[in-house]
């Protein structure tokens, strides 16, 4: 048996922590372009177009994360459409990421008051005028927090992974920890680096909610 | 020649009868207050004459152009018909300036000087013309109404609706505006307002169109209307906010 | 080609494995909700020490993976001396990460009542505790119950993951049911559309205990 020190531990698992950031930006932004054209689905206050979207929301934000990416991954390879574990994580973690956004940002465009509609729409303003001059300005601003905060639910999400075989740093724990018999050890190791990951983002989270409350 | 013309309007919200035919004529100049019980329907009013509501029967035309709630329409008549809320409706996130710069460069395609131009006439106007670059949270209520007041002003229109614009403002800031109203009364703006200031009604208006219960009750010089009622519910209701 | 009823034979182990699930979910949502109210009114009202320690379990909690958890005291707790079945290590995670993150809601409800709801019980002679329970609580928990009940909701749908160590919820018998007759895709679509079934049937039955709970709103 090989011997394992601290550091060779530590280095290993900050090596697949690689796996993970990248897991999570991916995801982030595959999600985040969904939401958005998911957002402006919405927008168009077609009936049909928004039950699509609540559907589609309910649907991912009902079912346990893990289940989509089985079906992500085994799901889709069964029934023909053969997927790697990477691609089919990026996939169900986009899928799920976009559903939450879009629900996030849906409250944002909402608070706003109906008055600034109306004044938009008597001043002569279009749609797409009022949306970008008026409503998108003020509602990006109330967005950023709750966003950044999302972001922290999608890097503890990417952990996932590690169950369909992909190697992030929660998969590298658990083959590490079988290697040094050492599961004290190696998970508070897991753990602290997610956490070295996701307080920043929380801390960064709560500071914009504090910024935008006083601006307001 | 009337501005704005209504005739036999009836409006429903679901079941509920809110607009029971209602005829009005409202010539070029004129100011038309409009009194009446909360729930008479007034701002339903209002808001059917500039298309932010539709109406199912009858006919609505300003300036000679029939008004529809369709959104295409709504912003030709943005062009003739301005509005004023009660509670302001500016944009937080845009300074005086640009609230009130906004409509004329992207709507009417005015050059970036040009409206810069206007907006600065309309805030002297308001008497603010030292708020420019202010942030409108950074106003008092009096102050933001006039800002919203030279908003609409900047996009040149025919006719003015104001929907209780005093009535969030601390009694005293109410002066300020009502004065704004009555510079433009005086420079033969057509206004047609939704008020309680019954010293205004009278003394600056032209007309008062007292609505009951979904219709016109009473209409009249303002004056004469006011002093000597000829209905019941008039009567009441003048002794009730007097 | 997708074929449902090669998953008949096996309606028993989904059944199993769904009654496991919902017991798991409502003794840890029950368990979960009192050390999250323990802890908010720590947080809220307790002295400085304590109010630090509890801000740190809520934030490691909220920081960290509920697997890497869940992994954390099946496996590494044992290590140093305390050894845990899967069910035992179950239960401890789901209450203990539902714990932190109602701890955070319901703190933001106590932090809404108004300094003079306080002041009311002071002058008529109510206690601290008496406050808490008699005056504080409803209306703190009223403003707080949505956010609540989604994220008791979004716990249940983490105990997938409960899996991974062999408990025999339902995503254990979805994956055992895929490996005995290979029909993943059938398996995982029922499976995930019965979870969808338990989210739904949570917020139903959250919302007849909440009306329950804030009674004096239909009175009023
Ligand atoms: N969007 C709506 N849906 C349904 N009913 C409405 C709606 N808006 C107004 N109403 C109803 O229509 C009636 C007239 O409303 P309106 O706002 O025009 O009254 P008002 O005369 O302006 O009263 P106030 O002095 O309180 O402003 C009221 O009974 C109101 O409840
Ligand atoms: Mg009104």
């Amino acid at each position: 048996m090989i011997e394992f020190s601290n550091w060779d531990i530590l280095r290993n698992l900050l090596l697949a922590a690689q796996w993970t950031l990248l897991l999570s930006i991916a995801a982030f932004i595959g999600g985040t372009v969904v939401a958005l054209t998911l957002t402006a689905m919405r927008l168009t206050r077609n009936v049909v177009v928004m039950r699509i979207v609540r559907v589609y929301v309910e649907l991912f934000q009902g079912t346990p994360l893990l289940m989509q990416m089985f079906l992500c991954f085994f799901g889709l390879s069964m029934i023909g459409y053969e997927i790697s574990a990477w691609g089919a994580a990026i996939l169900s973690l986009t899928l799920f990421t976009s559903a939450f956004l879009v629900e996030i940002w849906r409250g944002c465009i909402d608070t706003l008051p109906k008055g600034q509609w109306e004044a938009s729409r008597v001043l002569g303003l279009n749609f797409l005028q009022t949306l970008r001059h008026v409503i998108l300005p003020q509602a990006t601003k109330v967005a950023f927090a709750p966003t950044v905060g999302f972001s922290v639910q999608v890097v503890k999400g990417t952990a996932l992974a590690s169950v369909i075989g992909f190697v992030e740093l929660t998969k590298a724990g658990t083959m590490l920890n079988n290697a040094t018999f050492e599961p004290f050890k190696v998970f508070a190791f897991v753990a602290l680096i997610y956490f070295a990951l996701c307080y920043p983002l929380s801390l960064c989270s709560k500071y914009l909610e504090k910024k935008y409350h006083v601006a307001r | 020649m009337s501005l704005v013309k209504l005739d036999q309007v009836h409006k429903y919200y679901g079941d509920f009868h809110v607009l029971k035919g209602i005829d009005l004529n409202i010539k070029v100049g004129e100011v038309v207050s409009i009194i009446g019980k909360s729930g008479s329907g007034k701002s339903t009013l209002l808001r059917c004459i500039n298309g932010l509501e539709a109406y199912q029967q009858g006919g609505i035309a300003v300036d000679d152009k029939e008004v529809t709630s369709e959104d295409i329409q709504v912003r030709r008549l943005a062009l003739s018909v301005g509005m004023i809320f009660q509670s302001f409706n500016l944009f937080p996130h845009l300074t005086v300036g640009e609230n009130i710069m906004l409509a004329p460069t992207i709507v009417l395609k005015k050059s970036k000087q040009e409206a810069e131009k206007t907006a600065r006439a309309m805030l002297e106007k308001v008497g603010l013309g030292d708020k420019f670059d202010r942030y409108p949270e950074k106003l008092s209520g009096g102050q933001q109404q006039r800002v919203a007041i030279a908003r609409a002003l900047a996009m040149n229109p025919k006719v003015l609706l104001c929907d209780e614009i005093t009535s969030a403002l601390d009694p005293e800031l109410v002066g300020d505006v009502l004065k704004v109203l009555e510079q433009l009364a005086a420079e033969g703006m057509t206004l047609i307002l939704v008020t309680h200031e019954m010293n205004f009604a009278r003394d600056v208006g032209d007309r008062v169109v007292f609505m009951h219960q979904g219709k016109v009750w009473e209409e009249g010089n303002s004056k004469k209307l006011l002093s000597e009622p000829q209905t019941e519910e008039l009567k009441q209701f003048i002794g009730a906010v007097l | 080609m997708l074929n449902f009823s090669d998953l008949l034979p096996y309606t028993d182990v989904f059944l199993s494995g769904l009654m496991t699930t919902m017991e798991l979910t409502v003794l840890t949502t029950a368990l979960g909700v009192l050390v999250g109210t323990t802890c908010a009114a720590i947080r809220q009202y307790g002295n400085g020490t304590s109010q630090r320690t509890v801000a740190a379990y809520v934030e490691l909690i909220r920081n960290t993976p509920f697997i890497v958890q869940l992994f954390f005291i099946f496996f590494g707790l044992p290590a140093v001396g305390l050894i845990l079945t899967s069910w035992q290590a179950s239960i401890i995670a789901l209450t203990i990460n539902l714990g932190a993150y109602s701890t955070e809601i319901i703190r933001a409800g106590l932090s809404n009542i108004s300094k003079g709801q306080w002041e009311a019980a002071k002058v008529l002679g109510l206690n601290f505790r008496q406050t808490l329970l008699r005056v504080v609580f409803t209306p703190a928990f009223e403003k707080i119950y949505p956010a609540l009940t989604s994220q008791c909701i979004i716990v249940m749908l983490g105990s997938a993951v409960l899996s991974q160590i062999s408990v025999q919820d339902l995503t254990y018998a979805a994956n055992l049911v895929q490996s005995r007759n290979f029909r993943a895709f059938e398996s995982y679509v029922v499976t995930a559309l019965m979870y969808l079934g338990l989210a739904m049937l949570m917020r139903y039955v959250f919302v007849l205990i909440g009306k329950r709970l804030f009674a004096f709103r239909e009175a009023s």
